[in-house]
Parts: C-alpha cells; sequence; structure tokens
C-alpha cells in the first residue's frame, strides 16, 4: 500500500539524482525491498579511495520503520558493527528517531558524514571509538589497512 | 480521590477507611494479637497500665531482651489529637497525590506518636475478626505509609490535577495535559516556568501557538501530495498540526498505530514531520487514533503518569493492575526498607520494586544477588580448593592424601602444606613442620585469606538459601494440608473458620522466612561491633519460632485439630519477633547506627 509507490518514487528519485559517491542497483528485480549501495569513501576521511557495499533492507512496514543498513564489505568504524552483519544504527536509523518522511537518499548522505566524521560517543564498538579518541594515529592506521585489504 | 478519603483534621474518617490501611491493619493485627482467647503462654502487657512500653509487641522472653536493648524512645503524648500525624502522613487523605509529599520527604520521626488509639485492642483483638474502624495499630519503625489505587483511582487523580492546572494556566484541558506529561506531572515546576517563558514551554513541549482558535480537523487540500506514501490524487484527506507538516490520513494513522502498539508510545509521540519536534496534542490524536487503538493509548498514558510520579509505582506482581503510593525517595533508601503490600496480596520493596525484602537495605539487597549470581564465587573456589603450583602456576587441585606433590606440567615437586620446595623438606615426609619458612609463607597466605572469604560467605549464603527453599517447601506443605484442612472439617465438625489457624500458620511461616532470609544478606555485610550481637539473638530467636512452627507443619491431619490453640500461639509468637527484629533493625537504620562493611550509596 503506502510503501510501493514511495518505494518506486524513491528509486526513481534516487538512481536519476544520487547522493554523492553513492551508486544504487536493485539486486533482484522482482524484490523492491533490497537495494544494493554502493559507497566511495569521503576524499577527506581514512575511508578515502575505497568502496563499500552496503545492503539496505526496507522493512515491511517501510516507511514507518526505518530501513535497516548492512556493510557487506568490512569497514573498522566505531558505528559499524565489526561482525559479519556490519550493522550500523545512528540518527535517524533508529526506530524512535526515524521519521515516515525520511528518505534512503538522506540516510545514504548521513552514511557517508558518519564515515567522514565518525561518532565515538554513540559507537557500537566500544573499543575502537576508544581508540579512535585516545589514540587516533593508531585508529587511522589500522583504517587505512582495512581499507587496502577489504575495500579495494 | 472519593470523599471519603480526605481525612478531618482531628478525627478518623469514620465513613470508609482506604483499603491499604485496612490492609495493613489486618496484617498487624495477626502480629499482634493471638486469638480471640490469648494463649496462657504468652502474656501480653496491657499498653494501658503502661504509656512507656518500648516496643509495643512483647512477650516474656523479649522482656529479658529489653534490659539489654538499648530503650527504644517512644513519643505517646495523650493530649495530642489523635491520628494527625497520620494525616500528615497519609497522601491520600488530601486528594492531591504530588502535592503534600512531592517536596518533604518521609518523615521519620512522626511515626511513632498515633498509638494511643489502640491501647484496647492489644488485648482483645482477633486477628480472624474483622477489624473495629476506629482503631488502628501503631506504625512501626519499619512500616513506611503507603496508598494502593486502581487505574479508576490514578485516571481520576491525572484528571484532577488537570483540571487545576487547567484554570491557573489558563490553557485547555488537553495542553495542559501535554504540559504536565512534558514536566513529568511536576505540577510546581511547569507553574514556575510557565509564568516565567510562557512561549518557551509551551514551544518546548511541541505546542507552539494557542489552538484553541483553530481546532484540529482533516481537510482534502487542492494539489497536496503526500510526502510519505506520495499519494496525490484529489481530494485527499490530510492533516497537519499547525507546525504545518501534512500527510494524508492513512500515513498518520499508520503512524500512529506503528507508536501506540509497537513502541508503546502515547504522551510523547511527535509530529511525522522530519524534524518537527511537536508533540501531538490530545485533541488531534483523539480525531486520527482509531477506535482499535484507543484503550492502548489511555492504558499508555496511564502507564507514562505513574513512571513519571517518583512517588507512585505499579505493583510488579503479574497482571496486577494497581499502583501504589509512598513517599519514601530514593535518597531516603540508606536509612529505610519501604515494603509496601499491594491489594492483590503481594508484598514488595517500593525502593526498588522488589519482593519484600526487610530488613536488608535495597544497596546491599542488589550487591548480594549480584554477588549470588557473580561467577567470582565459582573463582572462589577454585582459589580455596585448589592451589598454583610455585613453578608454573598450573591450577592444581590435590587428589590423594600424599603431600609430596609433582606438577604434572613442569614437573616441579613441592609441599602442598607449605607450598615450599620438596627437597629442602629433606626426610619429614609426611609431616610439614617448617611453618616459617619464606619460601612457602606468601603462599600460605593468600590461600587462607581466600578460603576464610569464601567460608564467610557460604555461611550466609546457605542460610539464605535454606529459608528461601524452607519457605517452598512449607508452601507445598500447605497445599497439602489445605486439602486436609476440608477433611479435618468433616472429621472433626470443625467449621471452616475454625480450621482457619493452618493458613494463618503457613502465611506466617512464609512471611517469617521471607524475612528470615534477608537477615542473612543484611549479617553478611554487617561489621562486627555490639550491635550484631543483638541483631543476631534477634535472627536466632525468630529462626527457633519458626523451626517450631514449620515443625508442626509437618504432623498428620488427624493431630492437627488438637495442636490447634498451640498452633496458634506458635504462629502469633513468630509474627511478634518478626515485628521484634524488623522494628529494632529498622529504628537503628533509620538513625543510622549500623556499620556495613560495604557502602551503602
Amino acid at each position: 500500500m503506502a510503501g510501493n509507490k514511495r518505494i518506486m518514487k524513491e528509486l526513481g528519485e534516487i538512481q536519476s539524482n544520487p547522493p554523492d559517491g553513492v551508486s544504487i542497483s536493485l539486486p533482484s528485480e522482482s524484490d523492491f525491498n533490497v537495494w544494493h549501495a554502493t559507497i566511495s569513501g569521503p576524499s577527506d576521511s581514512v575511508y578515502a579511495g575505497g568502496n563499500w557495499k552496503v545492503e539496505i533492507t526496507l522493512p515491511k512496514e517501510y516507511p514507518f520503520k526505518p530501513p535497516q543498513l548492512s556493510f557487506k564489505t568490512k569497514i573498522y568504524h566505531p558505528n559499524v558493527t565489526n561482525d559479519e552483519r556490519g550493522a550500523m544504527c545512528l540518527g535517524m536509523l533508529r526506530a524512535d528517531e526515524w521519521k515516515p518522511p525520511n528518505k534512503i537518499a538522506d540516510v545514504l548522505k548521513l552514511v557517508r558524514a558518519v564515515m567522514a566524521a565518525p561518532q565515538p560517543e554513540d559507537a557500537v564498538e566500544t573499543s575502537i571509538a576508544e581508540q579512535f579518541r585516545n589514540n587516533r594515529k593508531e585508529f587511522d592506521k589500522i583504517a587505512k589497512e582495512w581499507v587496502n585489504k577489504h575495500a579495494k | 480521590m472519593p470523599a471519603a478519603f480526605v481525612g478531618d483534621e482531628a478525627a478518623e474518617p469514620v465513613t470508609k477507611t482506604p483499603p491499604s490501611t485496612r490492609k495493613r491493619k489486618l496484617v498487624d493485627s495477626i502480629t499482634t494479637s493471638a486469638t480471640s482467647q490469648p494463649p496462657a503462654t504468652i502474656e501480653l502487657p496491657k499498653r494501658k497500665a503502661s504509656k512507656t512500653t518500648t516496643a509495643s509487641v512483647h512477650d516474656a522472653n523479649a522482656d529479658a531482651e529489653q534490659a539489654a536493648l538499648p530503650a527504644t524512645p517512644q513519643t505517646l503524648s495523650s493530649d495530642k489529637p489523635m491520628d494527625s500525624d497520620d494525616d500528615l502522613n497519609s497522601v491520600a487523605s488530601s486528594g492531591m497525590l504530588g502535592e503534600a509529599m512531592d517536596d518533604s520527604s518521609v518523615d521519620f520521626d512522626a511515626a511513632d506518636s498515633d498509638d494511643d488509639g489502640l491501647e484496647d485492642f492489644q488485648d482483645d483483638e482477633s486477628a480472624f475478626e474483622s477489624q473495629p474502624k476506629d482503631l488502628r495499630p501503631a506504625k512501626k519503625a519499619f512500616e513506611v505509609d503507603f496508598n494502593v489505587y486502581s487505574p479508576g483511582d490514578i485516571q481520576h487523580q491525572q484528571d484532577r490535577q488537570v483540571e487545576e492546572v487547567a484554570t491557573l494556566l489558563e490553557q485547555p484541558a488537553e495542553q495542559t495535559a501535554i504540559l504536565l506529561r512534558f514536566m513529568s506531572w511536576n505540577k510546581e515546576r511547569l507553574i514556575e516556568q510557565y509564568m516565567d517563558n510562557q512561549e518557551e514551554v509551551l514551544d518546548k513541549a511541541g505546542l507552539g501557538a494557542n489552538m484553541s482558535s483553530n481546532p484540529p480537523r482533516l481537510e482534502a487540500i487542492d494539489g497536496f501530495t503526500c510526502d510519505i506514501c506520495c499519494e496525490d490524487e484529489p481530494g485527499l484527506q490530510s492533516f497537519a498540526m499547525n507546525c504545518g507538516h501534512r500527510f494524508c490520513v492513512d500515513c498518520y494513522r499508520q503512524y500512529l498505530g506503528q507508536k501506540i502498539r509497537e513502541e508503546g508510545e502515547a504522551a510523547r509521540i511527535k509530529c511525522p514531520g522530519d524534524g518537527c519536534n511537536k508533540v501531538m496534542d490530545a485533541k488531534s490524536l483523539d480525531l486520527l487514533v482509531t477506535s482499535d487503538l484507543t484503550d492502548r493509548y489511555h492504558e499508555l498514558l496511564m502507564r507514562t503518569y505513574v513512571d513519571d510520579k517518583e512517588n507512585l509505582k505499579w505493583c510488579p506482581a503479574p497482571n496486577c493492575v494497581y499502583a501504589v503510593e509512598c513517599g519514601v525517595k530514593r535518597r531516603d533508601l540508606t536509612r529505610t526498607v519501604p515494603t509496601v503490600n499491594c491489594d492483590c496480596k503481594h508484598a514488595f520493596c517500593f525502593g526498588c520494586t522488589l519482593a519484600d525484602h526487610q530488613p536488608c537495605p535495597c544497596a546491599l539487597v542488589r550487591k548480594w544477588l549480584k554477588k549470588c549470581e557473580d561467577d567470582s564465587e565459582t573463582a572462589n573456589w577454585i582459589s580455596a580448593n585448589t592451589k598454583e603450583c610455585p613453578k608454573c602456576g598450573s591450577t592444581i587441585e590435590k587428589n590423594g592424601g600424599c603431600n609430596h606433590m609433582t606438577c604434572r606440567k613442569c614437573r616441579h615437586e613441592f609441599c602442598w602444606m607449605c607450598m615450599g620446595l620438596w627437597s629442602e623438606h629433606g626426610t619429614s615426609w609426611y609431616n610439614c613442620n617448617r611453618f616459617e619458612e619464606k619460601s612457602g609463607t606468601d603462599a600460605r597466605d593468600a590461600q587462607a585469606s581466600s578460603r576464610k572469604s569464601l567460608e564467610r560467605y557460604l555461611h550466609y549464603y546457605n542460610r539464605y538459601a535454606n529459608h528461601e527453599q524452607s519457605a517452598k517447601l512449607d508452601k507445598d506443605i500447605f497445599h497439602k494440608t489445605e486439602k486436609k484442612m476440608q477433611l479435618l472439617q468433616s472429621s472433626s465438625g470443625m467449621s471452616w473458620i475454625e480450621v482457619q489457624f493452618l493458613e494463618a500458620a503457613s502465611q506466617a511461616l512464609q512471611q517469617c522466612r521471607q524475612t528470615l532470609k534477608w537477615t542473612y544478606a543484611f549479617a553478611y555485610y554487617l561489621a562486627r561491633n555490639n550491635q550484631t550481637e543483638i541483631f543476631e539473638d534477634n535472627q536466632k530467636d525468630l529462626e527457633m519460632a519458626v523451626e517450631n512452627l514449620s515443625e508442626m507443619f509437618e504432623k498428620n491431619t488427624d493431630q492437627l485439630a488438637g495442636l490447634k490453640v498451640d498452633m496458634m500461639d506458635k504462629t502469633s509468637y513468630c509474627m511478634r519477633r518478626r515485628v521484634i527484629l524488623l522494628d529494632d533493625t529498622a529504628q537503628r537504620l533509620k538513625e543510622e547506627g549500623w556499620t556495613f562493611n560495604v557502602d551503602l550509596k
């Protein structure tokens, strides 16, 4: 119902006018609820030069519930879980902050902004967050290593 | 509150006693009285004769103890109007919840002064007879004032407060309700801030400009496209609050359904508009919330009200709908253990909502439960029952009698007793007499202190766990006995009411064991001094009383009828020992007279 027209419209908009550093594809012609995004690392960040595959799953209640994000390419980042899910959950991606008019494009912009500026106070990986805060050099080093190892 | 709750200044409200008070009375009557014919073995002192009785309940045994106990002064002023303190303490009497209690902590010192009414009642009260309404038991040091409210009462309180504040602020009731919820029902703070800066308060609460001139309604606007579903057909019904974020009715309703049903939100649902913090007001919600959601919605509003109020808590018992009001604050919890009794019969701590844990303060309960759960005790066991190889550090458990240990891993040879090198032992094979040698003393010291602390913990834990277990067994036996009670009725020709002593005994056992259980957690954290001994004496007396009663429960049904009087005596004795223990402990806690070996904060 509400979802379909909305999703089609968003998909059309995002494909004709994608946010900076993002491209979108649909892995399956018949399922409009799973999107694949390829996100390039912001140029002034430690992630510059890398490309990350991110799976976006739209719940059946979408847009009344937020989409779920999963990094399919590993990333060393305090706000992304360091497991096979590679989940990110902050800001508008949280159920209590999500508002139905929010768009996938907004979400992708947020993801890039968080890649450029991690938010250690909202971290899911506390040890990475601690390192980010207290030992930035080491953090940068590992993050770049991961970019070279996984995201190229 | 019904008018009957409003107490007259000096006179006892005769028309109706709040249910909670009635219940407390009943509990107390069990604690303070035995039967309609006071048993011969226990003498109840006539309170009328001596106004200076230190503890309102005591028996021959307690007299001796009283000599040892520091006297607990009790102000019994007969010229004081009866119950004046009670009126102060009981918020219910004002009917305006929150006002009387919000700013004052529980009045610790006023607790004892309303005793005058119960002198006669002590002597001839029966636990199985209904209480005369004009008699009220004295409040003990371990008791707190509380009231039990039904959902209807709570709704009524909310309405009343909204109404009152609405008149003051000259705002419609819906807006006032939002403002109050926004301020977590703190009337004073709301009024103050509102008078200070009306615009800001309205804005922060998500109300913005006045709504009364422009009530919420659905509209069909030409050229409107819903930003959520992207529908744009002509005539599409849409809604916006005065923040201007307009969405179609279907999307609005689905949004609210999501919030109310799945996220359990009610009082602080925001406008669906991106980044908009405007809280949805009751009128708009009334317009949009579909009938299948209204019940849930109002239930949630009620929940927030109780959750917001520091002096209200939901009874944690499963399926219980009551809320309990009590004036004890978080900061008081180091000096009092506020057990309240819900109308559903569940006794719980108002401070932490766990089941009644008197006499142990909340902070110690938390520490204790954590300790019992903690794996650190496993570690403690290991360190008490095993030793580390002095060379490679492998954990070794001794499995034979010989003290000559050879580490299986590094082949190091040492003496289990002194932990020193075996080669230094010379020929004294089975006798370790090298007590002062350095190579072994450090290892031994660490070992000994760990073992000692484990033993101490286990001492208290075993007793704690035992009472918990015994309470369950007592209950099982009672359930069996309950069936026998019916047999007893037919075989002995006793009436239903006459076999109720079994139920009373069972309840007493449950309650006393619950208390005893927590005395052990309490004692574990108690630093040893003179007071500990008094405490332990009280504990011992209660324990003996409980075990005596518990034993009677195991008798055959045919013997039970003959034991009735004895059982009733023992029941009342148990309850009195419990009161003595709790009263003394609570009194000292209030005076901050206990020394604990941990921080209570």
